[in-house]
């Protein structure tokens, strides 16, 4: 249950509206975009690697205004709704909004959040194509990865004070960060995250996994389960870190459709090398210095 | 049902000499319900002669569906005249644009800038109304139902599906077939076909079944690969879409602009001869054609 006052809830649904994108995602779209003949798959492949532009663009595709039949849950069936050049456009206006900060006030480093959700985004996929194919579409998962920590830049640009207080009590007692913003915020960034994603008439099941997915005593779904299991994935192999310190005890919250042994499960992915290698790349983590 | 074409040319008017017999307006559509209600498809310069056969009959009521805002097909907006007439009523139906986030009312407004025309929008004397349309809801014209249905073109465009006591006929706007961004080696290749066959189905069951269809056939396929992603179709691809629904007569539109009447005929009788035996009546449109369904 959310404690959020009227006033906070109001400021954050409208201050997203602002949310600047990621540095690497802002370049790219204002680099490729001067090229007239730049390939659709290059572009795609960069919007759907920022959490803000993606989460911009199924906002307005899904919005009242077009009242498509059915929901549109990634970038490519965006494209294929809308069209490439709207979609670069939509991109270019996003880009102009400007770029994150690399620190928030707070002290949250945002490069290595989106290393975070790149890197859960993509074992999500890979869960999802090993473990449930025909539950659902592993870019659903891929989608639910990449924002299902969306709430925590929310909070870090919006809430800055509250937020760093929990960050603070998270790592400072190694309690469970959801845990800690209820304390200091009212609410958690799951239940924001997933507040907005309604709000922008998302997939109802996106929503429902945004808003459970630190929830113990839920129904598991399959995207829920791919979910969870890639957060624990990564946050184990400590791949970014949205400010949620590893504790042993998460692996007790393995879903058990995947079976209980951790390191098997890991094994059967193949090397996560690559995609740590091109998350990196695009959070630009370990090449700030070059830049 | 009446239709009569008043621009069929793409891209820019083109008049002279070469093209006198096929037009050189661009498009615009007149549709007459069977109780005379007036529908027009899209405004561009083509809507200027049709104005001209309004004025013998005030006050006028149209009701304009824009495909897109492109400027062929916007372009004889502030030119059609019963806008300037006190007691006329133009109802103006078009798409949202998602990236301006404006609704159909900015499209007279971006025209009528002090800097690109003389008049102001609000100078004008009819009563003006602006509907913004939602994808595949209906709208009541008379004893017609005009639903809008998004195709794909560079801008959002909505094609348009007439129909009126049991006849119908469907205009496509500018529309290109949706293409695999993926090359069938891409990971992604499989996936993104899969939603490009679903929009396809979903627009084949969109358009339903009519007894006319007027498509954009710009180019010839040797035209086409360097014009891919520039949101037109092709010969084949309009006899291709009629084949998938089902209608009675295709009508090609949306000429290129540098097509002379003798190279329009050639390309398309080069088009032909590679389809033998449609199952239906197919023709270049041309101004002044009418059907009566």
């Amino acid at each position: 249950m959310s404690q959020l006052t009227p006033e906070l809830e109001r400021k954050l649904m409208t201050a997203v509206e602002r949310m600047p994108a990621f540095p690497k995602s802002v370049q790219s779209i204002l680099e490729m975009t001067r090229n007239i003949n730049c390939l659709p798959k290059d572009l795609v492949g960069v919007i759907e690697k920022d959490p803000v532009m993606t989460m911009k663009i199924l906002r307005v595709i899904n919005s009242a205004y077009y009242g498509l039949p059915s929901k549109i849950t990634s970038v490519g069936q965006s494209v294929v709704y809308l069209g490439i050049n709207t979609i670069k456009n939509l991109a270019l206006s996003f880009a102009a909004v400007g770029i994150l900060p690399r620190f928030s006030t707070t002290g949250f480093d945002i490069q290595r959040y989106l290393l975070h959700s790149l890197t859960v985004a993509a074992v999500a996929r890979i869960l999802c194509e090993k473990y449930a194919r025909t539950e659902l579409d592993p870019t659903d998962c891929y989608i639910a990865g990449l924002l299902h920590d969306f709430g925590k830049v929310v909070f870090a640009q919006f809430t800055s004070v509250e937020f760093m207080k929990a960050l603070a009590t998270a790592a400072d007692f190694g309690k469970p960060l959801y845990l800690a913003e209820q304390e200091h915020i009212g609410a958690d960034h799951a239940y924001v995250g997933a507040l907005l994603a309604k709000r922008w008439q998302f997939a109802d099941t996106l929503v429902e996994c945004i808003r459970d997915h630190h929830k113990e005593a839920v129904e598991p779904t399959a995207m829920l389960d791919c979910l969870r299991m890639a957060d624990i994935i990564c946050r184990k192999h400590a791949f970014g870190d949205a400010g949620n310190p590893w504790r042993e005890e998460d692996l007790t919250y393995i879903p058990a459709r995947f079976g209980g042994d951790f390191e098997a499960i890991v094994g059967r992915l193949g090397s996560l090398e690559k995609i740590v290698e091109d998350a990196q790349s695009f959070a630009q983590i370990g090449t700030e210095r070059a830049a | 049902m009446k239709v009569k074409m008043w621009g069929v040319r793409g891209s820019i008017p083109s008049p002279g000499p070469k093209t006198v017999r096929y037009g050189g307006n661009t498009t615009c559509i007149e549709v007459r319900s069977d109780d005379d209600s007036l529908i027009v498809l899209d405004a561009g310069t083509g809507i200027f002669p049709l104005a001209q056969t309004l004025l013998a009959r005030l006050p006028v009521t149209a009701n304009i569906f824009i495909t897109h805002t492109h400027w062929d097909h916007i372009q004889g907006l502030p030119f059609f005249v019963p806008l300037y007439i006190p007691g006329n009523k133009v109802r103006i139906h078009g798409a949202f644009d998602i990236v301006s986030m404006q609704g159909i009312q900015q499209v007279m407004e971006v025209q009528m800038q002090y800097s690109y025309f003389p008049i102001r929008e609000a100078e004008l004397k009819a009563g003006i109304e602006y509907v913004t349309l939602t994808v595949g809801q209906p709208v009541s014209i008379g004893d017609a139902t005009v639903t809008p249905v998004l195709m794909n073109h560079p801008v959002t465009d909505l094609g348009y599906r007439v129909e009126s006591n049991g006849k119908a006929m469907f205009f496509t706007g500018d529309h290109e077939p949706w293409l695999n961004i993926y090359k069938p080696e891409d990971p992604e290749y499989a996936d993104y076909q899969g939603m490009m066959d679903l929009r396809q189905a979903e627009l084949q069951a969109a358009i339903g079944k009519v007894d006319l269809l007027v498509c954009d056939s710009a180019y010839t396929m040797a035209e086409y690969p360097p014009k891919i992603g520039w949101g037109h179709g092709t010969f084949d691809h309009a006899f291709a879409m009629a084949q998938q629904v089902g209608v009675k007569q295709l009508v090609c539109t949306h000429h290129e602009p540098t097509r002379s009447d003798e190279d329009l005929e050639k390309v398309f009788a080069e088009a032909l001869s590679r389809h033998s035996g449609l199952p239906f009546e197919v023709m270049l449109a041309y101004e002044g054609l009418e059907f009566e369904l």
